[in-house]
């Protein structure tokens, strides 16, 4: 129920899933709206402070998941996949991870610039580690924005991919991210197919 | 033909001994300082008010500049400044990227600023005023700088340094900056800190 097995995600990796799937989406979106707010905007610092605050517990939610991922076993891919269908996924689940930890990264690049902690509203803060570069802040921002582009696109195309085969190869890929574990052709069934 | 020769020779001469001898005669009481930058004796720096609240200070790190000061005619003085935009530092990383961005500075598209003065007139004993063209984000305006000279002399180490002060505000509007930071901030004070070596 809670772990993974080999034919479907647990709760704890299916809830860890859509988290930080909804938590990058509303900080892409709050991220592009704080920047073009006002100084006189009620939501001008208060903005800023949620989005840091938030980021760094995705950091720590991310590095969750991803000891949750080692300690699980891996569900093993839809029979009906093909092994460049594996591949690409595969590929692009590790690049949606680098990216995560590469926006984040520089994101708190910013924040630290010059030697400033990042402060998780009010609970504890985090201090900086790398300051003082030259132009620090600028080009940690650069880059912040172009991965978070980055991100969100692979994402969609991530997500593109789970409604096609939803909808129009009609296997389980999507399914089983929501937790269903639909009972499957039992396993000989699924290997004389698979060699089929 | 030798003759000829010797003739233009020593036509030669004679003109490059006078080319060389006329701004001797000229630039006798003019001293050419340079701005010491370079062991930091020198501070571009600007305020502005924090809300109507307090005062935020800031400064630019980088900028190079001369000036020349004649110990005769103080009128025949002139300073050049160049600022790398850039360098602006406010003891703020977010608040400096913002003031370098697109809504202040944009020093993407504006890397320099500078001020080349066109009038030096002495006000009173140990004060002055100073005229020039300030560019900011590629416009060219003219300021009023009022001076102090604050001393000059030997230093320890061989050298011959003079030193000012002076302070300038303008409306950022006129050099192209409208982002609102309320009624209080829209007005800007310069306060330069110069000192210059004796070339």
């Amino acid at each position: 129920m809670w772990r993974n097995t080999d034919d479907g995600y647990g709760v704890v990796a299916v809830v860890l899933h859509w988290l930080v799937a909804a938590v990058v989406v509303g900080l892409f979106s709050l991220g592009l709206w704080m920047v073009e707010l006002t100084y006189y905007d009620a939501w001008y610092r208060r903005s800023t402070d949620i989005h840091k605050g938030v980021g760094i517990l995705l950091f720590l939610v991310v590095l969750a998941r991803l000891g949750w991922r080692l300690v699980n076993p891996r569900p093993v891919p839809e029979p009906a996949h093909s092994r460049l269908e594996r591949i690409a996924a595969a590929l692009t689940h590790v690049l949606l991870y680098v990216l995560l930890f590469a926006v984040m990264t520089a994101g708190y690049l910013i924040s630290t610039a010059d030697g400033r902690a990042v402060d998780v509203f009010g609970l504890f803060s985090v201090p900086a580690t790398i300051a003082g570069l030259p132009g620090q802040a600028d080009i940690a921002g650069d880059f912040h924005l172009a991965l978070a582009i980055a991100l969100i696109a692979l994402a969609a195309v991530h997500a593109i991919a789970a409604l096609k085969h939803h909808f129009i190869d009609r296997d389980r890929t999507l399914l089983r991210i929501l937790g269903r574990r639909t009972p499957r052709p039992s396993r000989s069934a699924a290997h004389s197919r698979r060699r089929a | 033909m030798n003759a000829l020769k010797i003739k233009m020779l020593r036509l030669a001469i004679w003109c490059l001994a006078a080319t060389a001898a006329i701004p001797a005669v000229a630039t006798a009481a003019v001293e050419r300082y340079v701005i010491d930058t370079e062991g930091g004796h020198a501070f571009v720096q600007f305020r502005v008010k924090h809300l109507a609240y307090s005062w935020l200070y800031g400064r630019f790190n980088d900028f190079s500049g001369t000036f020349t000061y004649d110990t005769e005619d103080t009128s025949n003085s002139a300073v050049e400044l160049n600022i790398n935009t850039a360098s602006l530092d406010s003891n703020h990383a977010e608040r400096d990227k913002h003031l370098r961005g697109k809504d202040f500075l944009d020093v993407d598209r504006f890397p320099r600023a500078s001020f080349k003065s066109t009038a030096y007139k002495e006000t009173g004993f140990n004060t002055s005023v100073l005229e020039g063209d300030l560019t900011v984000k590629g416009i060219t305006k003219p300021v009023r700088i009022e001076v102090q000279r604050i001393g000059n002399g030997p230093d320890p180490w061989g050298g011959y340094r003079r030193g000012f002060q002076g302070t300038t505000s303008f409306a950022l509007k006129d050099f192209g900056i409208d982002y609102d930071l309320g009624p209080a901030a829209r007005n800007v004070e310069m306060i330069l800190s110069i000192e210059g070596v004796r070339q």
